[in-house]
């Protein structure tokens, strides 16, 4: 299904994240990444949400009715730069070890923490970059995998 | 700028009076005991209700006759949870309701305290806005903010939550600056080329309907209804939320369309080519399955929340904007156009002719509950206030009660909460003194809030009410009727126990009973007589009436159950 990435500006304010989850949830919409961190702007904080296409409209709509929404920006899918950041745990022994790390690199990935039975990985990229570097770490046994929730900007604004 | 230290509490009450707010309802208790010292020597009247429920119903209905903002102020823990339900029921009628909530002191936040219970989570899915104060000099801005939030735009519930220790801090004065809400700016003003694009569709329809509800009310726009309606020869159907909006009786007037809404007014929908759509959400109740609505007519949908625009139904012209200004767009835009209507209102009138909304008093036979209405609405006239529960009852009177002025109709039409009529009655009465209320219930409805009567009595607060009593929950009852082979489960409440002249004795007021029709008359006249005490009448009707014309859940509004014949075919 074709996905629509809002950009969300609200005031820093607690319980600004309780309020944007509850309404998504009390209205039943889909949303496949929710992340949120401060802004260059004192006071405010900018959510990024990726919805599906046919809630989009009102996902907005709701959204805009929170006092403490301020903007909600659809990035237009063909100008917009998307990251997510993963942090993961494999497990490595001595036949694997080589492999693995060279796995790892030629993915963009940068070892971050080794010890004698384990590596952690952190690799930033599109979603899809992500899955294919959970999916080449998997048959190594991945011992913990966290992923950053997705993040977005538009390239001419 | 004048400034002296104040309490938290005295801020809050001081603030109230700033904001001219004369009247709250409320219970007090612990955590907000410090904000009733102060609200002891002031001139806001306060009634204390017996139980948060009903105070919050009461501003409700406080709210809902005069158009103004209804204050509740409730302690922490149980107070605010049963707040709840008047929270949610305010946010689906839009009623403009500010509640003032007592909290467990800062410090004691999150350790499960004695009445503690986090509300502005609880209430964050029932509310249109919620604060959590944190600091006393908070407290006079907060409250100018959560009254523009509650009455403007869309209006709405809106919660102040105040820890008990903020209550006693001492702070200044300061008068409540400017508003700084950088997120929250509704628009009032219609885009003039939607205008001109819905002056269009409308000069080119034959068959147009006006599609209005409360949001005509909330906007004081009833004129411009009248005279958008009778300029251009527009029939108008009003929803539950929009009787009165346009009065009964006119010969454009079709009343109220959907699952028990009249048949002329259900198909004139169904027959249109336009809806003129204007405060209104395209609810299931009217709406029926969406797919089978109005196949044939394009729409144009004004309303003043965006999100509703295009939720259920798609729009060829999509006009945000407040009721009044839509209104006075379109006529102007319209200007001398002439709509040539006189066919689809004739078409209309013979349907009105043929398809009557009627009911079969017999003469020995038990009451009829729309008997009973028409004999209550000859002998009161249209001035009264009338306040009903929900269930059968409510349907009723909505069809056969004959409203010509808006805020005169007061509902629970969204939430559907039982329990709604009494309270809601004591606050429009307490609004409106000199006016009759009519607090018009169902015996379920009034089982749920029916200590409220001894509110009434306490405070001097003389509403009139009729239960209906079929000792049963009707609706449910006929839903299982027809639904599920008569199988009467936990519907029936029984005609015996209470005895509501008892009952109503018990609580200081007079009590009287009807139970065949030679009586209706007489003891109404006897109840229009009294004024100085609240008057409750136990009206003993027929638990197997049904409430028709009927559309079924999810059905099709083509396919309208007239009467009992057509419950065969189903």
């Amino acid at each position: 299904m074709s996905e629509r990435i809002l950009s969300v500006l609200v005031e820093d304010k607690p319980g600004v994240l309780a309020r944007v989850s509850s309404t998504i949830s009390r209205r039943g919409f889909n949303i496949n990444s929710l992340s949120v961190g401060p802004t260059h702007i004192e006071g405010r904080s900018k959510m990024t949400i990726v919805t599906e296409l046919d809630a989009v409209e009102q996902v907005k709509k709701q959204l805009n009715k929170l006092v403490n929404v301020i903007k909600i920006v659809e990035l237009d899918p063909e100008m917009t730069i998307e990251t997510e950041v993963l942090l993961l745990k494999v497990s490595i022994n001595k036949d694997s070890q080589t492999s693995v790390i060279e796995k790892a690199s030629l993915s963009g990935a940068n070892s971050v923490d080794v010890g004698q039975d384990y590596a952690v990985f952190e690799l930033t990229g599109s979603s899809k970059e992500l899955n294919k570097f959970e999916d080449l770490m998997k048959p190594f046994g991945i011992i913990e995998m966290v992923r950053g929730g997705r993040i977005a900007i538009q390239t001419n604004l | 700028m004048n400034k002296e230290q104040l309490t938290g509490a005295e801020l809050v009450i001081r603030g109230l009076e700033y904001l001219n707010v004369s009247t709250v309802f409320g219970v007090p208790g612990g955590a907000i005991l410090p904000a009733y010292d102060p609200l002891y020597d002031s001139p806001i009247r306060h009634i204390l209700a017996r139980h948060e429920q009903g105070a919050g119903h009461m501003a409700e209905g406080y709210a809902q006759s005069t158009g103004e903002l209804g204050v509740v102020i409730a302690t922490s823990g149980p107070g605010a949870t049963n707040l709840i339900t008047p929270l949610a029921n305010a946010l689906m009628d839009s009623t403009p309701l500010l509640a003032i909530t007592g909290q467990v002191a800062s410090e004691a936040i999150g350790n499960d305290a004695f009445q503690e219970a986090y509300t502005v989570g609880l209430s964050m899915a029932a509310t249109k806005h919620n604060y959590l104060i944190t600091d006393a000099s908070e407290i006079p801005q907060v409250l100018k903010e959560a009254k523009y939030i509650a009455t403007s735009g869309r209006p709405g519930p809106v919660l102040i939550d105040i820890p008990k220790d903020i209550l006693n801090q001492k702070s200044d004065w300061v008068e409540p600056g400017p508003l700084d809400l950088p997120g929250y700016k509704p628009t009032l003003e219609p885009n003039p080329k939607m205008i001109q694009q819905a002056a269009n569709l409308i000069k080119n329809s034959n068959k147009p309907i006006l599609y209005v509800g409360g949001g005509i009310i909330h906007s004081k726009a009833n004129q411009e209804l009248f005279d958008l309606a009778t300029k251009f020869n527009i029939p108008v159907v009003t929803t539950l939320m929009g009787r009165g909006a346009f009065p009964d009786g006119h010969d454009l007037c079709l009343e109220m369309p959907g699952m028990h809404g009249n048949y002329t007014a259900t198909t004139s929908i169904q027959k249109s080519d336009l809806l003129i759509a204007i405060g209104v959400r395209f609810d299931d109740r009217v709406t029926a399955n969406p797919s089978f609505f109005a196949q044939n007519a394009k729409v144009i949908h004004a309303d003043i929340d965006p999100a509703e625009i295009g939720k259920v139904r798609e729009a060829q012209v999509p006009i945000v904007g407040d009721a009044k200004s839509v209104m006075l767009g379109l006529i102007n835009a319209l200007g001398d156009t002439k709509l040539n209507t006189e066919n689809w209102i004739n078409e209309l009138n013979s349907m009105k002719n043929e398809f009557p909304l009627s009911y079969n008093q017999n003469e020995n036979g038990p009451l009829k509950v729309p008997f009973v209405l028409e004999e209550l609405q000859n002998l009161t006239g249209e001035e009264a206030i009338v306040v009903s529960g929900v269930g059968q009852h409510q349907m009723w009177i909505s069809q056969h009660w004959n409203f010509t002025k808006p805020n005169t109709w007061l509902n629970s039409g969204g939430l559907g909460t039982m329990g709604y009529s009494l309270p809601a009655a004591i606050g429009a009465k307490t609004a409106y003194p000199e006016k009759l209320v009519l607090a018009l219930d169902g015996d379920g409805c009034f089982q749920m809030t029916c200590q409220e009567l001894i509110t009434a009595s306490t405070e001097n607060i003389p509403v009139k009410i009729v239960v209906f009593n079929n000792g049963n929950h009707g609706m449910v009852r006929q839903w299982q009727k027809i639904f599920y082979n008569s199988k009467f489960s936990a519907s029936e409440l029984g005609h015996v126990v209470p005895d509501y002249v008892k009952l109503a004795e018990s609580m200081g007021a007079v009590g009287l009973r009807m139970t065949k029709k030679s009586e209706v008359k007489n003891v109404f006249l006897e109840m229009l007589k009294i004024n100085d005490k609240p008057v409750l009448i136990d009206c003993v009707v027929d638990p197997e009436d049904m409430v028709f014309p009927m559309v079924p859940a999810g059905g099709s509004n083509d396919q309208i159950i007239l009467n009992e014949e057509d419950l065969k075919n189903l």
